[in-house]
């Protein structure tokens, strides 16, 4: 599949035209991935790349000023008992709260906002393009939005595509995440079309879930998610990121997502450039086992800080 | 020693070699004990990946397979004929829990001895063989329902004779349907994978299994030949060559015993235009390169449709370059040593009769040890079907691509072989996946996955992959004899 697609019809017919999933076959490649055995200096370096490539997020109503400004404090020096201890990524928040953030992270970190309509996405356009652009006017310089799960199953595959398209355009510099919402798309089909869909509409990322729908992200949708990634570089000349989101706590999963970026797209995607981890909790996680492999013992979890 | 295809190395992850404990020498196994033979010649096996000896075993000659035939035939006529079938799923399903417990040191012993990479011996043959005992344990009481009668019988005396690729799960695809049928058996383990056989000797020691029930004898073709051609047993069951398969049916000729084989194969991978492409990469590579290639049922054939061709040779290609070839007991190897130097010397050989006769060669770019017995995992191009290594079995990591045009033709050339042991349909179509399955000569056929085992799976071949079947139903019936009144 190459060359941006016209009209409906067509984009349509190139998204059916994709080569199938078999679901058993996914699911089985990636659970092979899942047992590699990475230990010592490969665990040291896997676990350090890990932290680099957190979204360190918190999306609650009940999120205030003075907890995204905590949350960014951690982002920028996730371990105060370290000072090797590399950066996250970026800190991820609702729109209203950019401000607060690109405040307390100065150019330390990205801010990344999540914006139209999360997490239904159940918006006008016009609401979805408003709020995109007041993130970035903010100081946002990623934009984590949603699709429209609904129009994507009713077969409107163009609206998605305009939809992007025009997120895209309200984005101006900042860098686009496509959240699929893999866990309400269902079939892996689905999964490799949006995907496709998303990288032909401009997506610089995309993301497999809001961490608001169980499932969130598993190994099998990031998978099917990779290889669309690296079709769509060799027909198209353009790395497109992956940010698996959601449900990743553990170090041990982390590392499985490493493996299966490692041995899908190769060594090009291993750099937080080109693939996120969406979390919160997964954090202290890596740093309890960085603590560890320094020092040769656990610590626990008061020796990590809460946000 | 391993490969670094990408820039993310992976730490060696060495599974510990300390759980095995292996003797410097074995004697072979009758009548419930280990023997010395007098005068017996010994030879050494040798872990195919540093050619290190790792013990000596003994070339049983005539009085030794006498002495294990008898005690076979005594344990049947004295104990395990008459005794209850329930009574016999206990002992089988006492050799299941072992093979369980024992599994991580068995694994890595398969792997030492066989070459093959601790992740396979770990998550396929240890897991499989005793879902082998566990499945046939549950029959062996329930043998009226078999389809073979009210109240069949075993056979008597099994003489089994199995190979190296898949030694102790070609172990238990014929030892456990044989006991549960109330058999009793003499097991000749291949030459270069004697090992883990002897091990399960001490695990039917360990079950309390009542002595001459399972005898094992140790030997290259000539113990196996003693045993095949012995006038005291009643059945041959044989999993190896053609060539020597069609020997021991010579010498069957004429006698009343009975006799199975599971021979050789050069199966179809068939890929069609609408087939699952990134799934269809890993079928070719788990049909083709899984066990080095060592399997009876590999997917040594590639039939790609035409139109598709470059597409997924592109993946297919990029795909072997993550292949991690090296040493066996490293728990990330996908691909490990080829089994002996003998067998490397025959893909060698026929790899060459490849680039002879015009195909286009390509190997996945790696270092391989020094030691040892190696070859990189292999792809030939332009091959057509009057090529050697489109027609003969070559037990290697080395994979034939022709190319159809339409289904009739794919069906044509899959057929296209004196064998017919498997094949794989590869198509998102499920009325395809059925129009291909009921044309294709095969005793197993896969749609959308390829190498795939199960105890209650009958598998066995068609023409010169032989016949009879093992495992399921059907699998019984190669050890009873059908009593109907």
């Amino acid at each position: 599949m190459s060359g941006a697609p016209v009209g409906p019809g067509q984009l349509h017919a190139s998204l059916r035209g994709l080569a199938g999933v078999d679901e058993v076959g996914a699911a089985s490649r990636a659970a092979m991935l899942g047992t590699r055995s990475i230990k010592a200096s490969s665990k040291a370096r896997a676990i350090d790349l890990a932290i680099a490539m957190v979204d360190l997020t918190t999306l609650e109503g009940m999120d205030t000023p003075g907890k995204v400004r905590a949350l960014c404090a951690k982002a920028m020096r996730p371990d105060p008992s370290d000072s090797g201890t590399p950066a996250v990524a970026a800190v991820c928040i609702y729109g209203d709260l950019v401000a607060t953030a690109r405040n307390a992270v100065g150019d330390a970190v990205h801010v990344a906002a999540v914006a139209t309509a999360f997490p239904s996405g159940r918006a006008s356009m016009a609401v979805k393009i408003m709020e995109t652009e007041q993130a970035v006017a903010a100081g946002a310089d990623e934009i984590d939005m949603v699709i429209d799960r609904g129009a994507f199953l009713a077969g409107d595959y163009a609206r998605v595509f305009e939809e992007i398209s025009a997120v895209k355009e309200a984005c101006g510099a900042a860098r686009l995440k496509v959240i699929l919402e893999t866990g309400e798309l269902r079939t892996l089909d689905n999964v490799r079309r949006a995907s496709w869909l998303a990288m032909l509409a401009g997506a610089d990322f995309i993301k497999t879930s809001t961490g608001k729908v169980v499932p969130a992200a598993t190994p099998t949708v990031t998978l099917v998610m990779l290889e669309a990634v690296r079709d769509f570089a060799v027909a198209h000349g353009r790395k497109v990121g992956v940010k698996a989101a959601g449900g990743i706590r553990t170090s041990k999963d982390a590392i499985k997502y490493l493996v299966l970026v490692n041995e899908t797209v190769g060594n090009d995607w291993l750099t937080p450039d080109l693939f996120r981890f969406g979390a919160s909790t997964l954090l202290n996680d890596l740093l309890l086992q960085r603590q560890r492999m320094r020092s040769g013992h656990y610590s626990g979890p008061n020796y990590v800080t809460v946000d | 020693m391993t490969n670094e295809p990408t820039g993310f190395p992976y730490a060696p992850a060495p599974e510990s070699t300390a759980i095995v404990d292996i003797s410097s020498s074995y004697g072979i196994f009758v009548d419930g004990a280990f023997v010395e033979p007098v005068d017996a010649p010994r030879f050494k096996t040798v872990n195919p990946a540093t050619e290190e000896v790792l013990s000596e075993v003994c070339q049983a000659g005539a009085p030794e397979v006498a002495a294990a035939v008898a005690a076979a035939r005594r344990a049947h006529d004295e104990v395990w004929s008459s005794m209850s079938g329930a009574e016999r799923g206990k002992y089988i399903y006492r050799l299941a829990r072992l093979l369980q417990e024992r599994a991580r040191e068995l694994a890595v012993l398969e792997s030492m001895d066989n070459g093959k990479p601790i992740r396979e011996s770990r998550d396929v043959d240890l897991p499989l063989a005793a879902a082998h005992f566990f499945y046939h344990a549950g029959w062996a009481d329930k043998l009226e329902h078999a389809g073979m009668g009210r109240d069949p019988r075993g056979l008597g005396v099994a003489a089994q004779i199995i190979p190296w690729n898949f030694p102790l799960l070609m172990l238990a695809w014929k030892v456990a349907p044989a006991l549960a049928t109330g058999n009793t058996v003499v097991l000749k383990p291949a030459e270069t994978t004697p090992l883990t056989a002897l091990a399960f000797a001490e695990l039917c020691q360990q079950a309390d299994l009542p002595p001459g029930v399972v005898n094992i004898v140790t030997g290259d073709g000539r113990t196996g030949q003693l045993l095949a051609e012995s006038e005291g047993i009643d059945k041959v069951a044989f999993t190896g060559s053609t060539e020597v398969g069609k020997q021991i049916q010579r010498s069957l000729a004429g006698t009343r015993r009975r006799l199975t084989l599971e021979l050789g194969g050069k199966a179809a991978n068939i890929i069609f235009d609408d087939a699952p492409l990134d799934e269809a990469v890993e079928g070719i590579v788990n049909g083709i390169y899984f066990n080095q290639g060592h399997v009876c049922c590999a997917g040594s054939r590639l039939l790609v449709q035409e139109s598709i061709v470059e597409d997924l040779l592109v993946r297919l290609r990029r795909r072997l370059q993550t292949l991690r070839v090296g040493d066996p007991l490293d728990k990330n190897t996908d691909v490990g040593a080829i089994n002996s130097a003998a067998q490397l010397e025959r893909i060698v050989a026929l790899a060459e009769s490849g680039d002879a006769e015009g195909a286009e060669r390509w190997s996945a770019p790696c270092t391989l040890p020094e030691r040892g017995f190696w070859f990189p995992p292999t792809i030939f191009t332009s091959v057509t079907t009057a090529h050697r290594i489109a027609r003969e079995e070559i037990f290697g990591p080395v994979l034939s691509v022709l190319t159809f045009r339409t289904p009739d033709e794919a069906v044509e050339k899959a057929n296209n072989t004196p064998y017919g042991l498997s094949a794989g349909i590869w198509t998102e179509k499920g009325s395809r996946i059925l129009w291909m399955a009921s044309r294709l000569r095969a005793g197993v056929v896969w749609a959308n996955t390829f190498n795939q085992f199960d105890p209650t799976s009958p598998f066995g071949g068609y023409g010169e992959s032989g016949f009879g079947r093992e495992g399921g139903r059907a699998g019984l019936a190669a050890y009873l004899q059908e009593r109907v009144n």
